[in-house]
Order: structure tokens, then sequence, then C-alpha cells
């Protein structure tokens, strides 16, 4: 399971420059003090810098030290393995065992802890035992570890608490010094000037420089000729190969030239026309599949090109490629703002499953709908002014020309009926005209459901994504979040943010959130922290303007004693008033008569007439409202029929 | 012919010294045979006269090995320079990729120089090729020469070279120029393969 320190790996075959002198001198201060010095050492550095050089060299120098030492050298991968497979054979604890008692813990490629939870967590318990116990950990990485994604804190802390090195780029002296060491490791010599003329190309790693020394001490070993400074700039292709000018200009053959070497210069040239020729489009496919498995993108259909000898439009296939892959990083954007655990599927790296990686796309996008928005059935036009309600109105018209800005959170309170969602929905709907405004305005319940729901279905990255993008929150009934402490907790950072954004919040409440029960402190002073606006009864004129528009709405022609005897009426909310109208409406309709103040009365107070059905036989006699009998009880009304009564007594 | 088979993953180049009786065409071959490695050239035929005038045709062939996974040949030809061996010279030309003309640079073989690139022409014309679309570069060669009896390369460019083609100037005796030349002519050769349009 645990890797075995390559022999080749030690501090005495590691070129030490400026670059890397830190995490060397780290590196051996650690092997020689486990435990005790750095602890825990993080190295990190680009790819084929020599992390893995010196994690293993400071394996080898401790163990030259103390040959007792139970070392162990693993890459993250090869530990995440070992884990689950000692939790499927039920060995966890013997496991953990195992390596709480590794006396140095060298752990590589720690950047793969990246959405791996679970992990994490068995690591930070590893690296405390291990730090306790006075163990040495060294970790690699290719990158900080503030930088690796989804890194949990206190493992950064953990990590950041030791030294942190990194391995830089090696300069141009250490880029000869590694290609000496090199090539004398592997027993060619060169004419002098020629590793010189390698190091001048500024390699990104050491692993392309490796590469280069191998072709040109393959070269050097195929030609049976010492290989010169000029060949190696042509092989490596740092210059252009020189070209006969064309037209009248001669060109002057070189007055000296080495006999022995214009053999192989010639066959250098050929080799880089024929390379630029025959073989471009293979460098072409080599370089991008280069390029895009360094972005980590599949590149499986770019490689099965290169197996075929001449596939057919070459670089329109690779363009393809590209545009694909530019798609997918597209998606991945997109899927990122929506659903941040989403995009980290692997479909979105692999051109190869386009139509996955669409659908995987839809799914998000179909799933990240915007947070539910203010209802269109309550516009502002048709919110009715009056003094009641006046400060709020204010305070709305203020949010809505500046919002996020004057007032923030705007809380509205106020009894149940006196149109609070109403003004809620109506500042949503005209806070959403603006551009790019996207407004989440929802009841609470259905903001405690939903949380529920992501919470339910592992997705509450999603839903909390889902309402960060939104431009302005909009809770209706605040006071249901009593006692749903995890909604308060959301709801509590989702608060913070939107705040600092200068992003506007509105919330309902039906009395003076301090006087709210079960809502945490932190929420109550932060609703107070902005406007409390009290909406109070409706006065008479507002009464009477919500009761006109009503009657309008109703069709009901405008009768000024009607709308006085309903407006005089007391009542405790709009939305009484509309019930009101509605009662009197349909009572008119069901007797086919007029609606007026006469008949308002007449349903609002008790009258015989709106009891009165058609298709029953009575008495004929209709006794008026107006007559002075106000008592029903005393009243007969339903007369049976005399031949009814004959027919039942003959019986 | 097929200058690059991508099924057997090989390139063959033939390129023709062509030019005037003793411009010195096949001295260019014999330097460069001199100077590839053993294990890479074939056997040079070389069928000469007694004065040592190439009869037949020198023919070499040069093995560049693997490049870029293709087997890589050369084979470089001469020509008979006398006029009396046109046909030979006709035969020789067929299926070349590239034409080394290779000039005396004396100032009395200019006639002789004009008169073989006209031959050439014509027997490109023969085998259907137009001088224009095949890889020609110029070699002037005898630059060692008393400069009192030879034209220098300008010169010579002015006279000969008015396809404005590459010119090298030389003195193959000694190889100097001779793999500038060979380099010039393939570097031309291995482009239109780029091209793809192999002759």
């Amino acid at each position: 399971m645990t890797s075995t320190l390559n022999p080749r790996f030690t501090f005495d075959t590691f070129v030490v420059g400026a670059a890397n002198r830190l995490a060397v001198t780290a590196g051996r201060t650690v092997a020689e003090n486990p435990g005790s010095a750095y602890n825990p050492l993080f190295i990190y550095s680009g790819s084929g810098l020599g992390k893995t050089h010196v994690l293993m060299a400071i394996g080898h120098a401790a163990k030259a030290l103390a040959p007792q030492l139970n070392i162990e050298y693993l890459t993250l991968d090869e530990y995440v393995e070992a884990f689950h497979a000692a939790i499927a054979a039920g060995q966890g604890d013997a496991f953990r065992r195992r390596f709480q008692n590794v006396d140095a813990l060298l752990v590589d490629d720690v950047q793969f802890l990246t959405n791996r939870k679970e992990m994490q967590a068995e690591l930070l318990r590893l690296t405390e035992a291990l730090q306790q116990a006075g163990h040495q950990i060294v970790l690699a990485s290719d990158r900080p570890p503030a930088e690796i994604a989804d890194l949990d804190e206190r493992l950064i802390s953990r990590f950041s608490g030791g030294l942190v090195v990194d391995i830089g780029i090696p300069d141009y002296e250490t880029r000869v010094a590694i290609l000496r060491r090199k090539s004398e490791e592997r027993g060619s010599t060169f004419q002098p000037g020629v590793l010189e003329t390698v190091a001048k190309n500024e390699f990104p790693n050491v692993r392309e420089l490796m590469g280069a020394l191998n072709r040109i001490v393959a070269y050097q070993a195929v030609n049976d000729t010492p290989i010169n400074a000029e060949t190696v700039r042509q092989l490596l292709g740092t210059t252009t190969v020189a070209s006969p000018s064309v037209g009248s200009a001669t060109v002057a053959a070189p007055a000296v030239a080495s006999s022995t070497d214009e053999f192989s210069e010639f066959l250098t040239d050929v080799t880089v026309t024929v390379g630029k020729a025959v073989e471009a489009w293979r460098a072409r496919v080599a370089e991008a599949v280069l390029r895009w498995e360094g972005e980590g993108y599949r590149t499986g259909r770019l490689e099965k090109l290169l197996d075929q000898e001449t596939p057919a439009a070459v670089d329109e296939a690779i363009a393809a490629y590209v545009l694909d892959v530019d798609r997918l990083k597209a998606l991945e954007a997109e899927v990122a703002a929506l659903d941040p655990q989403a995009a980290g599927e692997k479909v979105f790296h692999d051109p190869d499953r386009m139509d996955e990686a669409e659908s995987a796309a839809a799914k998000v996008r179909d799933g990240a709908a915007p947070p539910p928005g203010p209802s269109a059935a309550f516009p502002f036009d048709s919110y009715i002014a009056g003094p009641s309600n006046e400060v709020v109105l204010s305070a709305a018209r203020d949010v809505i020309a500046k919002p996020g800005k004057k007032y923030n959170p705007l809380v509205v309170v106020g009894k149940s009926g006196l149109g609070k969602t109403h003004l809620l929905n109506a500042i949503g709907l005209e806070l959403a005209k603006k551009k790019g405004a996207i407004v989440a305005c929802l009841s609470t319940q259905g903001f405690v459901d939903e949380l529920i729901a992501a919470i339910d279905g592992n997705r509450v990255d999603w839903w909390r994504a889902r309402y960060r993008r939104a431009t302005a929150l909009l809770l209706d009934d605040i006071q249901l979040l009593a006692g749903k402490e995890r909604t308060q907790e959301e709801l509590f950072n989702l608060f913070n943010q939107f705040v600092d954004a200068d992003r506007q919040l509105i919330f309902t409440a039906p009395a003076h959130p301090n006087t709210l029960e079960g809502l945490e402190e932190r929420i109550i002073s932060r609703l107070e922290g902005g406007l409390v606006a009290e909406v109070s009864e409706p006065d008479k004129e507002l009464r009477r303007n919500a009761l006109e528009r009503s009657l309008k709405s109703q069709h009901v022609p405008m009768d000024v004693a009607l709308l006085d005897y309903l407006a005089d009426r007391p009542t405790d909310s709009v939305r009484s008033l509309t019930g009101i109208v509605q009662r009197v409406v349909e009572a008119a309709a069901a007797q086919d008569a007029p609606v007026n103040a006469g008949l308002a009365r007449d349903v609002l107070e008790g009258s015989p007439s709106a009891r009165r059905t058609t298709g029953l036989r009575t008495s004929g006699i209709v006794v008026s409202s107006a007559g002075g009998v106000r008592s029903r009880e005393k009243m007969v009304w339903d007369w049976p029929a005399s031949s009814d009564r004959v027919i039942e007594e003959l019986r | 012919m097929s200058l690059v088979n991508f099924t057997s993953r090989e390139i063959t180049c033939k390129i023709v010294y062509y030019g005037p009786g003793r411009s010195g065409k096949t001295t260019n071959l014999h330097y460069v045979y001199g100077r590839v490695p053993e294990t890479r050239r074939g056997r040079m035929v070389s069928l000469a006269t007694q004065t040592d005038r190439t009869l037949f045709f020198d023919f070499l062939p040069i093995d560049l090995g693997q490049i870029s996974g293709f087997s890589t040949r050369f084979q470089l030809y001469t020509v008979p320079g006398q006029v009396y061996y046109n046909a030979t010279r006709r035969l020789v030309l067929q299926g070349a990729d590239g034409v080394v003309f290779v000039g005396d640079s004396q100032a009395r073989q200019l006639d002789e120089n004009l008169e073989s690139l006209q031959n050439l022409q014509s027997n490109l014309l023969e085998h259907g090729v137009d001088v224009r679309t095949m890889p020609c570069v110029m070699q002037y060669n005898k630059q060692d020469l008393p400069p009192e009896l030879i034209l220098t390369p300008p010169e010579l460019d002015d006279a000969l070279n008015f396809r404005a083609v590459p010119s090298f100037a030389a003195d193959a005796l000694h190889g100097k120029g001779v793999f500038e030349t060979l380099k010039g002519i393939s570097e031309l050769v291995l482009k239109r393969l780029a091209a793809g349009s192999p002759a």
C-alpha cells in the first residue's frame, strides 16, 4: 500500500539552487530532528520542480540517521485507498493505529484533499495524533494550503502552523548544474557549451529540462558524433533553421566547416524540416494534448488521432476539441455559480462526454431556477395609501429608489390583514424591475421548507448559492422562524452577506421584532438595526379608498351612500373590508338586486331578504326590514300548503 | 511518384544534380559520400568514361534513418553533363523531386551554363513538369578559382538565376557549400510535402 522510497531521490542527487534552498534546508532539518523542528512541514511547488524528490530525500536522510525510525511515504490517493480498503475490511481502527505509530509520515499530492470531507476529517485526526505524539509530518502539494479548494479551516491552520515552504523554478545556474549532474549520472559527456545552450531555455520545470537532456543524449548516442551547441539549438527548436536566402543574395558557405559535423547538421536540418512538414500535425496534436491535459481535461479524443496514420482534418478536430473545452468551461462556470458542488463533477472536464455535461448543466440550471419571486397579484399601484400606512409607504418608496442603501433591513410590522404581504410583494415587484435584479420574495415557511428539502437532498450548497445570487431578499412572516435554528443560522449568514453587499432585505412580522419569541438574539438585533415600520389599522380615508377600489373591481356602479355606509363600519383590517364587499355583492347577485346601501345594511346587519330562496312556496308575506320587525325568530316564514296537510291527515 | 508514403511510413527524395559538363556535379556527390557515416550510405554507383567523365549517371543513396517515425531516404543522382547524353539526362530526371543546378562559375563557361539550363527546362517539359513548380536551387561552383577567371555569385545570379531560387556559392572539391546546397534543396523538397502536393 505504501510506496517505497525511490533510492534515486536523495538530498545528494538534489541540485540545490536559490529557488529551492529553503525547502531543502527545512527538509534536512526535519530529517535530522523529526517531530521537533518544523511540524508539519508543508512543501508546495508547481509540477516537476522536486516536491516528491525532497519528500523522499527527507525519508532517506531520516532513515540514514536513525534506521529504527518507522517512515511512511505515500501519496494522498494511496492514503485514501488504504483508508477505504481498511474501512471495507472493518479494520478502520487498525488503520488508524498503523499510521499513528509512524515516526515520520510523508504525504504527497495533498491537493487532492479537495472535495474529500471525510478524508480531511481523517487526516485532521491523524495530524493531531501525530503532532501530540511528537511524530513528524511532511506534506507536499502543488499549491499552498490556503489555496487547496474546499479545505477544512482547521486543516489549513494546522498545515500552516508548522513551516510552509515553496520550491520555485530553477534559475539558469541551477539548470546548468542540474544538467551537469544528470549527464554525469548517465555517463554522457558533451562538448563545452552544449549543456549551457540547453539551460538557456527557460523550462517551466525540471522534468522538461530532463526531457531536453534525454533528447540530446539520445541524439548523440545515435549519431556517434559529439553534438555541438548549434545542433542543440536546432534540436530543441530554439532558433530557426538557417535557411538559404531566396533571391539574388547568395549565401556564402561558412568559412570553416567542421567536416565531421556536416552530415549531422544536414540530418538535423532534415529532421527539423520533416518534423515541421510531415509531422507537424502530430506536434500540434501532442501540444494540444499536453496543454489540455495540464488543465485537467480528458484528451482521449486527441490521443486517438495520434494513433491514426493520416487522420483527416487534424486542425478541425483540434479546433472542435477546443470549442468543446470552451463550452465545458462556460458550463462549469455557469454551474459553479448555481451549484458549487456540481461544478466539481468530472463530466465538465471530459469533452468526449459533451452531452452528459450539457444535460448535467441543464439539470443544475433547472434546479437552480431563481429563488421564488414576488407575486404579480400585488402591484404597487394597487396598494391603498392612507394616513395609517404613510410611514411604511414612504419607507417602501425609499427602498425602491435606493435598494440596500437607506433602510436595510426594512421590517414591516402590523396585524394580520393590513396589507403587509401586499406591500412586501409590491416592493418586490418594483425591485425586480431594475436591471439584473433577482428578487427572492417568499414566505418564511416556504424558506424553511426549501432548506429542509435541500438538506434532505444533500444540496444545501446549491440552495445557498441560489439565494446568494439574489439582489434582494423579502421574507414574509419572519416570526415563523421561531425555533428553526438551522434556518436562523442560514438566514443570519445570508443577512450579513446581503447587508455587506448593500443588497436589500425586507421582512414582515406581526409585531415588533423584539417581542417575537423563539428568534435568536443576533437575528432580532439585526432586524432592529434597520427600520421597523408599523402598519396600523386602516383609517376612514383608507377604508373608503379600499372599498371604492374593491367595488370598482366587482363592477358595482358607484354609490356614495353605499360607500359611506360601508366605510363608516368599524373594521380592523383591509382584508375584512374586501370580505364585506364580497358578501354584499354576492347577496345582490343572488337577489338579482342592485348593490346599494340598503341591501348592504340588510346583508351586514341581518335582513330577511338575505335568507330568502327561490323555489319555496311562501305565504307571500314579505316583511320589510323597515317595518320594525327585527327578530327573525318571532316570524313564521314558510307556511305549509294546506292541501299537503289534508292529504297527510287522511292517511 | 509518391514522395511521402504514409502507409509504409517512408519518405524518399530523389534529388538530381544537373548542370553543364565538368561543372562539378559528381564532385558534389563524392564529397557528400565522404561525409556520410558508412552505416548511412549505400554504395555509390558511378559509371564513368575512361577520361573519368560521367557516362551514365552517379547514384548515391543516403539513409537518414527514422525521422518523426518515417524512414527517410535521399537519393542523389547526377546527370552526364555532355550534350550528347541527353537521353540519359532525360531518363535520370524522371521522377525527380528536386534539382540542384550546378553551374560553372568560370566566365567562359557562361554559355554552357545557359545551354544546360535551357536543356533542363525542355527535358522537364518532356516529362510534363513545369520547371517553375520543380524545387530547384543553384550552386555556383569553382568559386575557389582566381577571381579574374570567374564571375561572382551576384553576377551569376543576374545571368542565370532568373527564377530567383536559392543560390549557393561553392567549392565542391574542398566541400565548401556542398552541404549547404544539399540542405537548401532538401528543405525545398520537404516543404513541398508540407504543402501536400508531392510531385
